[in-house]
């Protein structure tokens, strides 16, 4: 019997109301890839980002993460825990940052490790400052994040998912928000998590960045999967028209 | 008959003893109508639709009806079904909970207004509904509106002499009885309105500070 892929998306399908905005989707990452989803906006890649932890559920398609069905159909106090479950395997990174307001940096770190793994204060302190200093922000340990950068808060939302030790990490347009002059920043610290083999699902605007990161790239228009593979053929030479087309405006942009 | 001030020396104990009580009830009612808000709060937007409904009507009946009437109700008239609370415990629950219904509203707008991104980014480290509520939304919400909540434990002060109805020697309380002694009706509710604006001006102080750290916390 061959191994399962690390992380599965069969047949995915979602639609809001007679909106099909998923048609029918598979792909699989292997342990350790890095994988870009690119395309234009209101192409699914988001969507199709986000039912990968069941943030935003399929209408109907599975997904596996590491021989367990994510979106099992359980009942509702069970599938409760076995989400719960998943997801603390699961990092994720927004494009608002999503920090904690209320909570210092500290404490945005090691609020679900304390609540969900029972780990000491000691320990949390501790795995705060290791995660903290892995992104860069040690020193801004006990700020508030009404009081960073954009791309300081972005790392330290890194460094929060990361605390929960996940096998997998999803990014979501992670530099779309940022001024310009602070993408580079949170680049480098997920290029250090790339060059530490952590499997990644990126979906992203940055051609540069899934170029010189990623293993595979996958264009994504109209809820479809149009093209995918290494970043050199779909970024050189594309074999559909739609990439091309999108890779001509996206550079066009650029400009 | 003018103005006669030196009444009330004789009197500085009683006086002491109602700025105590009030202070006392204050605070305890303001306590359970800060986190009886919350509380039911969340009860509104998130607890089951069997206990929604009730929690619905008992809100609306601790708005829709004079305060007075609910502390009579709660001292008075649960005697009779073998309920026989002191009335300092009566008169605290009757204005800790008509604040709580209040403090219950203006919590349930914010919670509804916490940016939907804070559940979804609890909700992907792992936590549950329940968790990311208590520990992320709400506390947010909560932080939002500690300025109306501070005018609503400031109104809280003023009702407490309401409480004098029932029997508890509070401030108004202890000013009536001294005048039922003296007959220096002006001099003693005017040092009685001057202590209530003591401890007011106390209580915003307090308040100020908390807005302060809240603000911070942006």
């Amino acid at each position: 019997m061959t191994k399962p892929p690390f992380v599965e998306i069969r047949h995915a399908q979602k639609s809001y109301g007679s909106l099909e905005v998923l048609k029918d989707i598979s792909l699989t990452v292997e342990r350790g890839q890095i994988v870009a989803i690119i395309g234009p906006s209101g192409s699914g890649k988001s969507t199709l980002l986000r039912a990968i932890n069941d943030l935003d559920p399929l209408s109907s398609g599975e997904v596996w993460l590491d021989g367990v069905q994510v979106n099992e159909a359980l009942p509702h106090r069970q599938y409760e825990k076995h989400i719960n479950d998943m997801r603390q395997q699961v990092g994720m990174v927004f494009q608002h940052f999503n920090l904690f307001p209320h909570l210092t940096v500290r404490q945005n770190v090691t609020m679900a490790p304390k609540l969900l793994k029972k780990i000491s204060d000691k320990e949390a302190d501790a795995l705060a400052e290791e995660q903290l200093d892995h992104v860069g922000m040690l020193e801004r340990i006990d700020y508030y994040p009404s009081q960073l950068s954009g791309g300081q808060k972005q790392r330290v939302a890194i460094a929060r998912a990361l605390a929960m030790k996940p096998k997998l990490m999803l990014f979501d347009e992670a530099t779309s928000a940022l001024d310009p002059e602070l993408v580079e920043e949170v680049n480098q610290v997920m290029k250090k998590l790339a060059e530490e083999h952590m499997t990644m699902i990126i979906v992203t605007h940055e051609m540069d960045f899934a170029a010189s990161v990623c293993d595979r790239v996958i264009f994504m228009d109209k809820g479809v999967v149009v093209e995918e593979g290494p970043p050199d053929l779909v970024f050189r030479n594309p074999t559909q028209e739609r990439t091309r087309n999108f890779l001509r405006k996206h550079l066009e942009g650029a400009k | 008959m003018g103005l006669d001030f030196s009444a009330i020396p004789p009197f500085y104990g009683t006086l002491a003893i109602g700025v105590l009580w009030t202070i006392a009830i204050t605070v305890v009612a303001a306590l359970l109508s800060f986190f009886g808000g919350i509380l039911l709060a969340m009860i509104a937007l998130h607890g089951p639709q069997l206990v929604k409904q009730p929690f619905r009507f008992v809100s609306w009946l601790f708005m829709g009806t004079p305060l007075l009437l609910q502390l009579f109700l709660i001292y008075f008239g649960l005697v009779q079904i073998g309920i026989d609370l002191p009335a300092f415990v009566a008169g605290v629950i009757g204005l800790g909970l008509h604040y709580a219904v209040y403090n219950s509203e203006l919590i349930q707008t914010a919670i509804v207004a916490v940016d939907r991104g804070q559940m979804e980014a609890a909700r992907t480290l792992g936590l549950s509904r329940g968790q990311a509520l208590v520990r992320v939304v709400v506390p947010q919400a909560v932080r939002d509106v500690i300025p109306p909540i501070g005018n609503n434990m400031i109104a809280l002060l003023k009702d407490s002499a309401l409480v004098s109805a029932i029997g508890v020697t509070e401030l108004t309380l202890s000013a009536q009885l001294a005048i039922g002694r003296t007959y220096r009706a002006f001099e003693f509710y005017a040092v009685a309105a001057l202590l209530y604006y003591i401890i007011n001006l106390g209580m915003e102080a307090v308040l100020r500070r908390i807005e302060r750290r809240a603000r911070l916390s942006r």
